[in-house]
């Protein structure tokens, strides 16, 4: 079944495309990554999904239910972790998670409180007003919201911006959890590093439009190859290898030689540029064999603007 | 239960336990306000104007005070909950979950009419000790009190959907909020104006609102209480239609 459903959905403000004609289908129990550079459309695109942005055409619908037309059904389905680390000060982290509970319909729901408020570290927090909370015990209870009806569709816009890593693996720990007992999880991300661990697959966004879409394996085996790290000790690349070498943090010579990433397709190019270097008379100090990774595929995707 | 009731009870009591956490200010502070005003009036005009044949100024004051303060908090509930929410941007809460336009907009106005009521309950209970006061017609002053407050209760609901700054739910409240009360008949009668502001009066809906409420006190009105009542009740008609359809659209809401 189709957890959420997204049709040729446009947005516009003003002059600014925000979303152009974005579709997507993200299945049941899937983990699906939302990535993408600033001002992409990400979070517009998520505001969508959760109603609280309008569409100008093009629709939403969430396990089958119309985000507008069925808007019940569908929030009811939905639990959203937003951006902006929003709280209201009037209220401790337990009434603010039995309120959210109660939003959803959900009354006597303590059990399940005290789990979520157990399973993110929030349980000596639990009568602590939320303005007395630091950042990241604010954010963990913005996730504990997200969660208190046990929302079968989970949507995280920047859950780890501006958190520690003891959050972060306490929250990815707790988040995996939930997605391997069938909850779909969709997750928005600048560290790019924690979406290749956890999304199965990912859509990457560039001025309100998808530029790719696919799993994690098949997008890193389609965009880019490995790289072959090569630490020539006194001597440089010859020039007829020069046109291998990648756009990235290994292409300078250093001072205890010369330290070059070359693009390799795949594992039979490696020999042919070992014996040229040999025949150049290089020695090689150091060497790697690296999979390229989520970070190349993306600074790729984005300088291109599409696959 | 289904949770269109849970939905809703839970956003009456959260709005009702945010202006009880800071009583002092939502409660106390009108209360005393309110009875200021009753020293300083009813001092500087007790036996000095006539307002009303057999009643006194104080006694003619008071239900005055009572309905402009129950007017007051209860615009100030609704209002000041929402622009608030919009500013620090925690509205989201309220807008992910699957409650609907009429959940929202009656736990709001509740709770608006329940503070409305308490600051009205309390500004009497301090105020009655001043002068012998009558309740002839009970009824009338519990329907103008809870239409009172309703009708504000959703004039601050559709204020803080409107405005985007606090400046602007400022204006609302001290340029149209404020003299609508001061000029609708809480410290006087509308015949002792000349006759064009007795005639402006009466397109000033508060003013039917405070007149029906202080009937029910003295049994005696500017006009009968049955014309304000349905006066005031197409007011609220029109108000609750705007709010509805100002949420429905999801103005200033969802954008």
């Amino acid at each position: 079944m189709t957890a959420i459903q997204i049709n040729s959905v446009e947005k516009s403000y003003k002059s600014l495309k925000a979303l152009g004609g974005v579709s997507l289908a993200i299945e049941e129990g899937e983990f699906f990554g939302l990535l993408g550079p600033n001002g992409a459309g990400k979070t517009t695109l998520i505001s969508t999904i959760a109603g609280l942005i309008r569409p100008d055409a093009g629709s939403v619908k969430i396990h089958g239910h119309d985000v507008i037309t069925d808007f019940r059904a569908a929030r009811g389905k939905l639990g959203v972790v937003p951006q902006e680390l929003v709280f209201d000060p009037f209220f401790t982290v337990r009434e603010t998670l039995r309120l959210q509970s109660g939003y959803f319909g959900l009354k006597n729901n303590d059990k399940w409180i005290d789990q979520v408020m157990g399973e993110l570290d929030l349980t000596n927090k639990a009568d602590v007003n939320m303005r007395a909370l630091s950042g990241g015990m604010k954010r963990r209870v913005l996730v504990a919201q997200a969660l208190v009806h046990k929302p079968p569709v989970i949507v995280l816009d920047e859950p780890t911006a501006g958190v520690d890593v003891e959050l972060r693996q306490t929250l990815w720990k707790f988040i995996s959890r939930l997605n391997r007992e069938g909850h779909t999880v969709v997750l928005t991300t600048h560290y790019l590093e924690e979406a290749q661990a956890m999304c199965q697959r990912v859509a990457m966004l560039k001025a309100g439009r998808v530029v790719a879409l696919d799993t994690m394996s098949a997008l890193i085996r389609r965009i880019s190859g490995s790289q072959l790290i090569v630490h020539l000790a006194g001597s440089t690349l010859p020039n007829d290898l020069r046109h291998l070498v990648s756009h990235g943090e290994h292409d300078e010579g250093n001072s205890a030689g010369n330290k070059y990433a070359l693009r390799v397709n795949d594992y039979a190019e490696v020999e042919p540029i070992l014996a040229r270097l040999r025949a150049s008379g290089a020695v090689i100090d150091e060497m790697q064999l690296q999979q390229a990774d989520l970070e190349d595929i993306f600074l790729q995707i984005m300088e291109k603007g599409t696959v | 239960m289904s949770a269109f009731s849970v939905g809703f009870q839970t956003l009456l009591y959260k709005e009702t336990l945010r202006f009880w956490k800071v009583a002092t200010q939502t409660i106390a502070a009108p209360v005393l306000t309110a009875m200021l005003y009753l020293l300083i009036f009813g001092h500087v005009l007790e036996g000095r104007v006539n307002m009303l044949s057999g009643v006194s100024y104080t006694a003619f004051l008071i239900p005055g005070l009572v309905m402009m303060s129950v007017l007051q908090n209860a615009f100030a509930n609704s209002s000041s909950s929402l622009i608030q929410s919009k500013i620090t941007g925690n509205l989201v809460f309220i807008l992910l979950p699957p409650l609907s336009h009429w959940e929202i907009i009656s736990a709001y106005v509740l709770a608006s009419v329940v503070r409305g009521i308490a600051v009205g309950l309390g500004v009497f209970c301090v105020t009655v000790w001043f002068t012998d006061m009558s309740f002839v017609a009970p009824v009338w002053i519990i329907v103008f009190a809870l239409l009172g407050a309703a009708i504000l209760g959703t004039m601050g609901l559709i204020a803080g959907i409107w405005a985007e700054k606090f400046d602007q739910l400022a204006a609302f409240q001290n340029f149209l909020i404020m003299p609508a009360t001061f000029l609708s008949g809480v410290f006087y009668s509308i015949k002792s104006l000349p006759p064009f502001w007795q005639a402006v009066s009466h397109f000033n809906p508060f003013f039917y609102m405070i007149d029906g409420f202080r009937h029910g006190f003295f049994g005696k009105s500017d006009i009968s209480p049955w014309t304000s009542l349905a006066i005031v009740s197409v007011f609220f008609a029109v108000l609750a239609a705007i709010a509805i359809h100002l949420l429905k659209r999801g103005y200033n809401l969802r954008h």
